[in-house]
């Protein structure tokens, strides 16, 4: 969720309102949404203005800025009418020229002018800080829109947005005073800190998208830098906004939220002077930015149901007046409320959504407590948490004691460190930021022998015991899936081999099978043969584990046991013998 | 001496009985996994069957699309969730409609949604993660209930993975307590009663309940207690009323609600038994001689 900075006093004033951080915080925990950290104490006897960092709901743009969390209190406290956006003039005077050459880089663009606005240097901070927040949150760093703000009164409008090989791109990026050509400011740009995580969403495209005013001056270079001739200024009177995309819902989004948020700039408080974008090959040509709110028509009986309530349609539309939705009764259904949702609201997208905010405007701490009415179901655990939970009672109960290491771990841990080859059958991650995680472990046993590892200084023998899931792939649809496995691992100055093997007896004997001294009886039960084709045992010291589960049937290999190879036990920086056993726990379902 | 009668004549030496004589040799359950135990009983107690959560490995579709999370959504970021390289593409569900309807309710104008309006992969779907929550599995449980709807309680206690730097309160992989009940015309009210009363089970009285924002749940509910030993609110879960985008493409009727919650398995853990760096409670690092010591994990018994 994003935390936004506000200045606190400017905030309480927008609020009319002083309020203490109790009221405060109640007034938020009610509204939803959460004072994270107040910075009176910390700016005291500087010249710091007291802050408070808000965190918000992720799908409120609308509240990015302090202008649109003081808009969103306000309305719900009853202290403003939501603002009605309009155009001034009411006809676009100018327009953007969308070329056909954006298709494979940046398709889609939005553009719209702020004119006679009045910056004070805290409304311009924010101003760039609304831009910030929205490049990282629902622009996704950049990659499905970026914006760019610039001083029209610099640019001779109309402008053209194109797409350009770097080299024909020539301009002084923002705060610079050198003319470069795209690939020297690319080049400029390779190693800083801010803009250097960007560079690549246009860096291997043979050409990058460029905005031009009517004598080719460069105003942007989206979504990297603008251009240093049309910066803007806290003097500046005239806004011109370019939106680029990827994603065109997003692009209308943005442009929405930024000139519903700053148009109160204006000295005609929330106007909008238009931009017609003509983008005739793809169908795109419209006015911008789109200021026209929208109906969804929401159920009376749904919401009332959804919340147990038995509010009248008009309770409703009084409610969600608190919400900044403008809500009518319909005239022509008496089950229906017709909902205004404005520009501000992008997050509304199904009556659900107007259910809720009936919901919170009604307050969750009003509705009425109660419990689903059929209670009647029957619990039950999953067969092979059961099974699970057997071994590892039993375990214990013969004295071991449960660790619980990490199913991701290296491939080297599962594989190398063990002397088993790579078989394919363990899944690989792609985007791990460490070694430590590279595979899904395909046995339990590096992350016993991790924890002994880490536990060297306990007293010996150490007795553990891991009940837990490794993965393997396989054809399902998913392409892996999990298998319960059980492991068992003796330290200590001597192997104690016929100690694990004693474990392995009692697992069995509490399974209800017997150790079978003549397999060949085909009698239910288990038994161990020894089997050199693992070398992660030492020579002649490792076992297959067999398991018949019914009378005549065919034995099938279960696990291993066996004294692990001195090789093994110091790749984990061991100096103990240690014996192991390992069983798959899903034979006994 | 007891059978001859010795011990009559015999001068003993006095016992200390200030000491804690020799405790027995003995094996222990996993600290962690008691808690679990511990929900799991609180789960059953109240109806709720167990999931099959044994299933880290997921196609984007059940992790994320099915429960209507963006293909731009910034969870499904190379930053967050493990991507796999190998497998790295899942097959498609075998319900085709159910997968046209993800697509569509995603793309916009189905279900009554305006939906998120973006052009919708198929190929993203595919693409392969390990879980990030074990609402994958809710998913594909309700998608089953669909088939024949009726009030279903369902629970889960199981790993999840993120891709997280590591630090003392986060790993990249922990356990999610996660809880589902699916019932006609079940209400918010009926969520905020029944949480009120689960987490009454581990001790916790006067919960609060916050509006939230997930993408899989409207409305959604942050749940706080008092933190008597912070002196603070502290958020123990999340829950929410699952949305009609989520249900409703599954085929389940649009009056067949559903109420859902999470928490970590660790974080109530780690506050009872005062740890603070979760690689204390789990993986490797942990110290054989806590969980030797561990006493019983008794929810109910002042966990805050």
């Amino acid at each position: 969720m994003p935390t936004i900075a506000v200045d606190k006093e400017d905030l309480f004033n927008l609020l009319g309102k002083k309020y203490t951080n109790d009221e405060f915080d109640q007034l938020c925990f009610q509204f939803g949404i959460e004072v994270d950290e107040d910075t009176t104490e910390e700016v005291k006897g500087t010249d710091e203005r007291p802050q408070l960092k808000i965190e918000i709901a992720a799908n409120r743009y609308d509240m990015l800025c302090i202008e649109g969390i003081a808009q969103a209190l306000n309305e719900y406290l009853g202290n403003v009418q939501p603002p009605t956006f309009k155009y001034s003039p009411a006809k676009p005077q100018t327009s953007l020229t969308i070329k056909q050459s954006t298709i494979p880089i940046r398709p889609y663009a939005c553009a719209a002018i702020l004119r006679n606005i009045k910056f004070t240097q805290r409304s311009y901070d924010s101003f760039i800080a609304l831009q910030d927040k929205l490049h990282t949150n629902l622009c996704r760093n950049r990659t499905l829109v970026a914006m760019g703000t610039h001083d029209l009164d610099t640019l001779k409008p109309p402008f053209t947005y194109e797409a350009l090989p770097p080299s024909e791109i020539k301009f002084a990026p923002l705060n610079q005073t050198k003319v470069m050509d795209a690939n020297e400011i690319m080049e400029f740009y390779e190693n800083d800190k801010n803009l250097g995580r960007y560079l690549h969403i246009i860096k291997d495209s043979p050409v990058y998208p460029v905005i031009l005013d009517s004598e080719r001056t460069v105003a942007s270079m989206p979504p990297i830098i603008n251009s240093n001739h049309s910066k803007i200024t806290l003097e500046t009177r005239n806004v011109f906004l370019d939106i680029t995309a990827t994603d065109k819902t997003k692009a209308e989004i943005v442009v929405n939220q930024l000139v519903a948020m700053f148009s109160q700039y204006c000295d005609e408080p929330f106007t909008v002077e238009p931009v017609q974008i003509i983008s005739e090959h793809n169908e795109q040509t419209r006015i911008c930015p789109n200021l026209k709110p929208r109906v969804l028509s929401a159920e009376a009986s749904y919401i009332n149901s959804c919340l147990a309530l038995k509010l009248s349609r008009e309770e409703m539309c009084k409610l969600l007046k608190k919400m900044a939705l403008a809500a009518v009764p319909s005239k022509t259904d008496d089950n229906l409320i017709d909902v205004t949702i404005p520009i501000t609201r992008p997050d509304v997208l199904h009556q659900c959504d107007i259910m809720e905010d009936v919901g919170i405007a009604y307050g969750f701490d009003n509705l009425v407590k109660t419990l689903p009415r059929t209670a009647a179901t029957v619990g039950q655990p999953l067969p092979i948490n059961k099974v699970g939970d057997i071994f590892r009672n039993a375990s214990a109960q013969s004295g071991w004691s449960e660790v619980m290491p990490l199913t991701l771990c290296s491939h080297d841990e599962n594989f190398a460190n063990l002397k088993n080859p790579d078989d394919s059958l363990a899944v690989k991650l792609a985007n791990p930021k460490t070694v430590e995680y590279q595979v899904v472990r395909t046995t339990l046993i590096p992350g016993i022998l991790k924890t002994i590892k880490e536990n060297k200084n306990h007293a010996l023998p150490i007795k553990v015991f891991e009940t837990g899931d490794i993965v393997y792939k396989d054809d399902s649809e998913r392409g892996a899936s999990n298998q319960r496995n059980w492991c068992a691992a003796y330290a200590g100055k001597t192997s104690g081999f016929e100690l694990v093997q004693g474990l392995l007896g009692k697992i069995m004997q509490t399974f209800r099978t017997p150790w079978l001294a003549e397999p060949k009886n085909g009698e239910k039960g288990y038994w161990i043969e020894q089997d050199d084709s693992r070398k992660m045992f030492f020579p002649g010291r490792g076992a297959r584990v067999l398991y018949r589960a019914k009378k005549g049937e065919k034995e099938q290999e279960v696990g291993y046991i066996g004294v692990l190879h001195p090789e093994v036990v110091t790749k984990f920086d061991l100096t103990f013998a240690v014996s192991v056993v390992e069983i798959n726990a899903e034979v006994f379902l | 001496m007891i059978a001859s009668g010795s011990w009559a004549k015999a001068s003993f030496k006095p016992y200390n009985f200030n000491s804690e004589g020799v405790l027995p040799p003995s094996g222990a359950l996993h600290p962690l996994n008691k808690v679990r135990e511990e929900f799991r009983q609180i789960f059953f107690s109240m109806g709720f069957t167990e999931m099959p959560t044994n299933q880290y490995v997921e196609s984007g579709f059940w992790n994320f699309d099915t429960l209507f999370v963006p293909q731009q959504h910034p969870a499904r970021d190379l930053q967050d969730t493990f991507f796999l390289k190998d497998p790295a593409v899942a097959k498609p569900p075998k319900d085709k409609e159910y997968w046209e309807n993800t697509k569509a309710v995603h793309e916009g104008g189905a279900f009554g949604s305006i939906g998120y309006r973006y052009p919708w992969r198929g190929e993203e779907s595919l693409r392969t993660v390990l879980r990030t929550h074990t609402t994958a599995v809710s998913a594909y449980m309700l998608k089953k209930l669909a088939a024949d709807p009726k009030p279903t309680r369902l629970f889960s206690i199981d790993k999840v993975f993120r891709n997280e730097a590591v630090d003392a309160t986060h790993l990249a992989e922990f356990h999610q307590v996660e809880g589902v009940i699916a019932d006609y015309d079940v209400t918010l009210g009926d969520l905020i009663g029944f949480m009120e009363q689960f987490f009454e089970k581990m001790g916790v009285h006067g919960c609060r309940f916050k509006p939230t924002y997930n993408p899989y749940t409207e409305p959604s509910m942050e749940i706080f207690a008092w933190h008597q030993g912070l002196g603070k609110w502290v958020e123990i879960g999340n829950s929410g009323m699952f949305r009609p985008e989520m249900l409703e493409p599954m085929g389940l009727p649009k009056n067949m609600r559903v109420l859902g919650w999470g928490l970590s398995l660790e974080r109530p853990t780690m506050i009872k038994y005062g740890v603070s760096n979760i690689r204390e409670l789990l993986g490797h690092k942990v110290n054989l001689d806590f969980i030797e010591s561990n006493p019983a994990a008794r929810l109910d018994e002042d966990i805050f």
